[in-house]
């Protein structure tokens, strides 16, 4: 009995030392936390677009815009009114929300995949849009036959060039080493977490469900597809925005086009590899992928030597750029194929198996 | 005589923007109708379908400066060999795992695709762009200047006369006109092979319900395969026109597809007549908001605001058709 409760208890321990007493007494290796700051970072995003596509059944390919509209709402909030990290942090995500809902209002109404267009068209538009916001301006005046005439520029978005953020304080200290923006992102993605786990528990995570699993079967039994779509596609773009404070906080600076749908796809690749409509899924993805390009960035030197040799119309440079994308590509094809599912999927039947083991003596 | 001005611009130069528009749009009718062609056959969106196009322009250029630069059609004719190929591939190697998987599953392949084709492109053919040399006219054509070898486009701009009624000539780039061309009758080749070859009747019958096709005698894979052929080889055409006048461009030839995904949804999912329209009002409205505005506006914004008000107001499009469910 008491064996039992041991095993349950003893991953949990076991976690606490590992992500946090370690990183806390400043044991671990600062490269090793700023790579899972990173992951933590992008896994938040994730997760809101696992509400999305993994309990609802609906693609997002705006997922990069909207970490983009959290990250310029609080570097704006910070930089204009001095507003903490902590209140803009959750206003961003509550900015990033409401974008979403507005790219999500016309598209939730029909079914199919219109919601990855109306998604194509924000990873667009908000660019546009935040890069020079006087073009917005005019056109507003325009649409309101001159009633209306912001005074919207680009000194306040910095334009093509982007923004200095300041970082974080807390109770008098500036947050500015990677072992406090590891913690810092580690609550965050806790709280996440827990958000994600119980919203799938609620009346409105089983309402979702049942509309990923079949539409029509969820009108039927009195759930309304919209609203519900609507509310997880508002959760979505939240998760974004609050990922996107914190990765303008911390990196210190934000450029505009580092927001981009190869980074949407990314995220979306992420979610599938690790398991969409498992809780865990995204952190398995994205540990996946970033790992996979930590490991690239550090046999690239080693690649520009072999490539070019295998290949001799291989350009040095070009052996850089291209493989990110091309194993991101392989790694995402190969698992569509032999396992859809991903990889919360995998473990789970792998854990399944060792539990109706037989036990041997 | 008064100056005709409308919206502060004199009327030949949006005469010439509205006639320039439609010339673009029709190499965005071609993007849409290769897109359209799949959804057709396979109720897939091809979201890799612009690095169809790239690659396809990429051969082209391979193949010709292999060539020597001295024979365009049998360039062309190996190009089109090579993507003929690559559609098959496409269909065995990727999307025939996945048939009968659902909707999100497809996608996320054809996302994967843009991946590993982005990919594989960088890696052989790097990143900068390829000035394509088809439209000029024969070897040993020299800059006049410098006397290096020509590698833009040596046509001489289309002007017709219209001074005297919008106070001003309207200027037209010939390799517009060209691409006009060339892209209005490779539509009006496919539309009519689909209306009146068998082969049409039987990729809506795939799409329709591949198991049931199967069961009465269609070959589901082979067609498929050719769906995915033709698509190939209508992207390529696309990129290869495209390319035509400003070489080939890794970063933009990408984007132009995903400029046509409005004019699909604007014509209509399954309408090959909607996607031309489609393609063509998305061109001219690029051109036009160009003029009027900048080109980020032309080519960031446009073409996407067009697309959310075709969900807000008409999410079927023009022509397409209003979904029916049977439970």
């Amino acid at each position: 009995m008491s064996a039992q409760r041991l095993s349950e208890w003893w991953p949990l321990a076991l976690a606490f030392v590992g992500f946090v007493l370690l990183p806390a007494l400043d044991l671990l290796p600062t490269e090793l936390l700023r790579l899972l700051a990173s992951i933590g970072t992008t896994a938040i995003s994730v997760m809101g677009l696992n509400l999305l596509l993994g309990y609802t059944g609906q693609v997002s390919l705006g997922q990069a815009a909207f970490v983009m509209v959290g990250a310029y709402t609080s570097a704006i909030l910070a930089r204009e009114t001095g507003l903490s990290f902590w209140l803009s942090m959750p206003l961003a995500g509550l900015a990033a929300g409401l974008v979403g809902l507005l790219f999500g209002l016309p598209s939730l109404r029909v079914r199919g995949f219109y919601l990855a267009m109306a998604t194509l068209a924000a990873q667009f538009i908000i660019p546009w849009v935040i890069k020079a916001p006087e073009k917005l301006a005019t056109l507003v005046g325009w649409l309101t036959l001159g009633l209306v005439h912001p005074t919207w520029d680009s000194t306040l978005t910095g334009g093509a060039t982007g923004l200095q953020v300041p970082a974080p304080v807390l109770f008098g200290s500036t947050l500015d080493s990677t072992r406090a923006e590891y913690l810092t992102v580690l609550a965050v993605v806790v709280v996440a977490f827990l958000f994600q786990r119980n919203v799938v528990r609620t009346r409105t995570g089983r309402a979702l469900v049942a509309i990923r699993d079949n539409e029509r079967a969820a009108e039927v039994l009195g759930i309304h597809p919209y609203t519900y779509k609507l509310q997880a596609f508002f959760l979505c773009a939240l998760y974004a925005g609050i990922a996107g404070a914190l990765q303008a906080h911390f990196r210190r600076s934000i450029s505009p086009d580092a927001f981009t749908l190869a980074s949407s796809i990314e995220q979306l690749g992420m979610l599938v590899v690790g398991g969409a409509g498992y809780l865990a899924g995204p952190l398995f993805g994205v540990s996946l992928f970033r790992l996979m390009q930590d490991i690239i960035v550090r046999v690239t030197p080693t690649l520009r030597e072999i490539v070019p040799r295998l290949l001799p119309f291989v350009a040095q440079t070009d052996v850089d750029t291209s493989f990110r994308p091309l194993i991101f590509g392989l790694t995402l094809m190969l698992f569509l194929i032999y396992q859809p599912l991903g990889m919360a999927h995998g473990v789970r039947q792998l854990a399944a198996r060792w539990r109706a083991r037989v036990p041997s003596r | 005589m008064a100056e005709c001005v409308v919206l502060g611009k004199p009327c030949f130069l949006l005469a010439q923007w509205l006639m320039t528009g439609v010339m673009v749009g029709s190499i965005y009718s071609l993007v849409a109708l290769g897109l359209v062609l799949i959804v057709k056959a396979s109720g897939i969106f091809n979201f890799a379908h612009g690095y169809l196009m790239l690659l396809g322009s990429l051969f082209c250029v391979t193949i010709f400066q292999a060539l020597g630069e001295q024979n365009l059609w049998l360039a062309l004719l190996v190009t089109a060999l090579l993507m003929v190929a690559v559609g098959f591939l496409i269909e065995r190697a990727v999307m025939r795992p996945l048939l009968g998987q659902p909707l999100l599953t497809t996608i996320m392949m054809t996302l994967a695709l843009t991946q590993l084709m982005q990919g594989l492109i960088t890696l052989f053919w790097g990143v900068s762009a390829i000035p394509l040399n088809i439209f000029v006219y024969g070897p040993g054509d020299m800059d006049p200047a410098t006397g290096a070898a020509l590698t833009g486009l040596p046509l001489k701009p289309l002007i017709l006369e219209s001074k005297s009624w919008l106070g001003g000539n309207i200027i037209i780039k010939q390799q517009f006109v060209l691409s006009f061309l060339v892209s209005a009758g490779l539509v009006l080749l496919f539309t009519l092979f689909f209306r009146y070859s068998r082969t049409g009747l039987v990729m809506r019958a795939v799409a329709e319900n591949p198991r049931l096709a199967q069961a009465v005698g269609l070959r589901v894979y082979f067609t498929l395969g050719l769906a995915w052929a033709i698509a190939a080889l209508l992207g390529a055409a696309a990129g290869i026109v495209q390319s035509g006048g400003s070489g080939v461009d890794g970063n933009t030839i990408p984007l132009l597809a995903l400029r046509a995904f409005p004019a699909v949804l604007l014509g209509g999912l399954e309408s090959i007549p909607g996607a031309i329209l489609g393609g063509i009002i998305i061109g001219v409205v690029e051109v036009m908001v160009t003029g009027l505005v900048d080109s980020t506006t032309g080519q960031e914004f446009a073409p996407f605001l067009v697309l959310i008000l075709v969900l807000l107001i008409r999410p079927q499009g023009l022509f397409g058709q209003r979904e029916v469910e049977r439970i």
